[in-house]
């Protein structure tokens, strides 16, 4: 179970806003947190707790490729990103690295900013707290849920490498 | 079958494929750069091999940040050389190196009927050669450097057709733009983008590397040209590999089929802070602009500098504007030069800079400040894309980038030329 405070943002959050390219000389997690949604939120890392949630609306992480977002994201402490939809390689990125994604139109339409969410990725239900409203996520294809329970791609990988072997 | 789905089928021994279906594909090339491969490097080497799978098939390019903008970026470009040189795998440093997606095709590295994926999102670009091209993150092309394959999931294609001659000074940029304004940002989300008509047609490849680029900017997974004789003629002579021209199938599926008549159309301009906010250039209204840039794997190749020669040459960049022009490659540099590109360049009173990506991603070499708003060639305005995030960039084709930079706003080179 996942809970936190909801920081909310519109359509189109691109991974520039993200994690700005300035900061792209660096590849540390821990460093590119220190940036993490400077380019639309000056304040996200001075307000951001480990367990918050970001709610957004459409095509959630578009542009740029950089894995330096979603690991941004993770690393500053937010427990799971709430979209209406995500840009693709985003979404891979995202699952790759152990990030929780859930595509919910009724929620991000539900949710007010700073709400505090609960979020159950074995039922996909989102649980507003401060409202007590109640919502659902499509849950993943198999594929990506059998990746997400192995522990992302690297495990997955290290795992079909290990019985070729 | 359509484009997408014959290359996936022949990539997963599979017959038959369709939208939807979650397949194990084994990508003909595998890309990184001096910003994504830091990360798959270090995520390489937790997965318990030591070897990539084959060093023909994986190419890095320092292009980002070189010739080195600063000590930690240089300290990236140099774990990202000690692994190339250690795995004995492809590698363009300074003084071979391009912008990758203008080296690459280039180099005859990809080819039609190939699947490519790179740890870079403009990595569609290769889908004017008729190929599978595709962006994804670090972690993704390290596994696929440790096994050969990656997993990927068949997209929907949407076809579009244009119809009609293009005018004078109308590029597959403005195609391109145009179809994101249409569409939106999101408007291709997931799908493959399969490009064709007359218009098409008679695209150089040039022109069409441009549009395949601008792919992901619609959200796509990929955008698509089939082979004609161009594209034939263009790869013929740098591969060094077999390669396979597909065919859709005349009953292939498509998602959705959207049809532009474009012969009326004018350049296009995408407005801060999205591509999709596309104008004709008569539309724009008076902007004045502090910098022209025109460069980019989007338009700095080497018929887009010759665009820009047109209009500069025998005239002076406004006062008030820095324009700096950026050619691809190595290769585009030294075409430029004998062709006196470079010469109508500097005395137009622009720069040129070595190859790389600069200032396109805010990296360096000419970064906005507070207010500033640049016209440029590249493929992204959003917020904060070439520095403050007060300053304003604004998507244009090189001949407008020109024109702009010659009256200090954004013009339309017929303003320039007639
Ligand atoms: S030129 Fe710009 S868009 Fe192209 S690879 Fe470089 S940073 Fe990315």
């Amino acid at each position: 179970m996942l809970k936190g405070k909801v920081f909310k943002y519109g359509a189109n959050v691109n991974t520039d806003e993200i994690i700005p390219a300035r900061y792209l000389n660096v590849s540390e997690a821990e460093l590119l947190a220190e940036h993490c949604m400077e380019d639309i939120d000056l304040d996200f890392v001075k307000k951001v707790k480990p367990g918050d949630i970001i709610a957004a609306d459409t095509n959630f992480g578009c542009g740029s490729s950089r894995e330096h977002a979603p690991l941004a994201i993770k690393t500053s402490g937010v427990s799971c990103v709430i979209a209406k939809s995500f840009a693709r390689i985003f979404f891979r990125n995202a699952i790759n690295i152990g990030l929780p994604l859930l595509e919910s139109e009724e929620a991000v339409n539900g949710i007010n900013n700073d709400d505090t969410v609960e979020v159950d990725l074995e039922k996909w239900t989102i649980k507003d707290l401060t409202t007590g409203k109640q919502f659902t996520a499509k849950p993943y294809p198999e594929f990506m849920s059998r990746l997400v329970k192995t522990g992302g791609l690297i495990e997955y990988t290290k795992q079909r490498v290990a019985n070729r072997k | 079958m359509n484009l997408a789905e014959k290359i996936f089928a022949a990539h997963c021994g599979k017959k038959k494929v369709s939208p939807g279906e979650f397949i194990n594909v084994q990508p003909d090339l595998i890309l990184s750069n001096d910003i994504t491969a830091p990360i798959a490097i270090k995520e390489f080497r937790k997965i318990g091999v030591k070897k990539v799978f084959d060093t023909k098939k994986i190419v890095m390019v320092a292009d980002h940040f070189v010739p080195n903008k600063d000590i930690t970026s240089a300290e990236q470009s140099k774990f990202m050389r000690d692994f190339a040189n250690e795995q004995g795998i492809m590698y363009y440093d300074v003084g071979q190196m391009g912008i990758e997606h203008c080296l690459l095709p280039e180099k005859g590295l990809v080819l039609p009927g190939d699947v490519i994926i790179g740890a870079d999102s403009h990595t569609c670009t290769y889908g004017a050669v008729s190929a599978f091209a595709t962006g994804m993150g670090s972690t993704d092309i390290a596994c696929a450097m440790a096994t050969g394959d990656i997993w990927m999931r068949v997209p929907q294609t949407i076809k579009f057709v244009y119809h009609g001659k293009l005018g004078k000074w109308v590029s597959g940029k403005d195609l391109i733009l145009f179809t994101i304004g249409q569409i939106g940002v999101d408007g291709a989300l997931y799908a493959a983008m399969e490009f064709t008509g007359e218009a098409i047609d008679s695209l150089s490849m040039d022109s069409r590397f441009t549009m395949a680029n601008m792919a992901i900017e619609a959200g796509g997974k990929a955008g698509i040209f089939h082979a004609d004789q161009k594209t034939i003629d263009y790869v013929k002579s740098r591969a060094s590999r077999h390669y396979k021209v597909y065919e859709p199938d005349a009953d292939a599926a498509y998602a959705q089929v959207i049809e532009y008549d474009v012969s009326k159309m004018e350049p296009q301009v995408s407005l801060p802070h999205l591509p999709s906010n596309a104008k004709p250039v008569s539309k724009v209204g008076k902007i004045e602009i502090d910098q022209s840039v025109i460069g980019s794997c989007t338009n700095g190749r080497i018929s887009d500098l010759r665009i820009a020669a047109g209009i500069l040459k025998g005239r002076k960049v406004h006062p008030r504007v820095r324009c700096i022009v950026i050619p691809g490659t190595q290769q585009i540099y030294l075409d430029a030069l004998h062709e006196g590109l470079i010469e109508i360049f500097i005395n137009a009173g622009a720069v040129v800079s070595t190859p790389t990506c600069g200032p396109c991603l805010g990296g360096y070499m000419g970064i906005l400040a507070g207010g500033e708003k640049a016209v440029s060639t590249t493929n992204r305005n959003f917020v904060g894309r070439m520095g403050s995030t007060k300053s304003e960039v604004y998507l244009a084709n090189p001949a407008v980038a020109a024109a702009s930079a010659i009256t200090g706003r954004i013009s339309s080179p017929e303003e320039i030329t007639k």
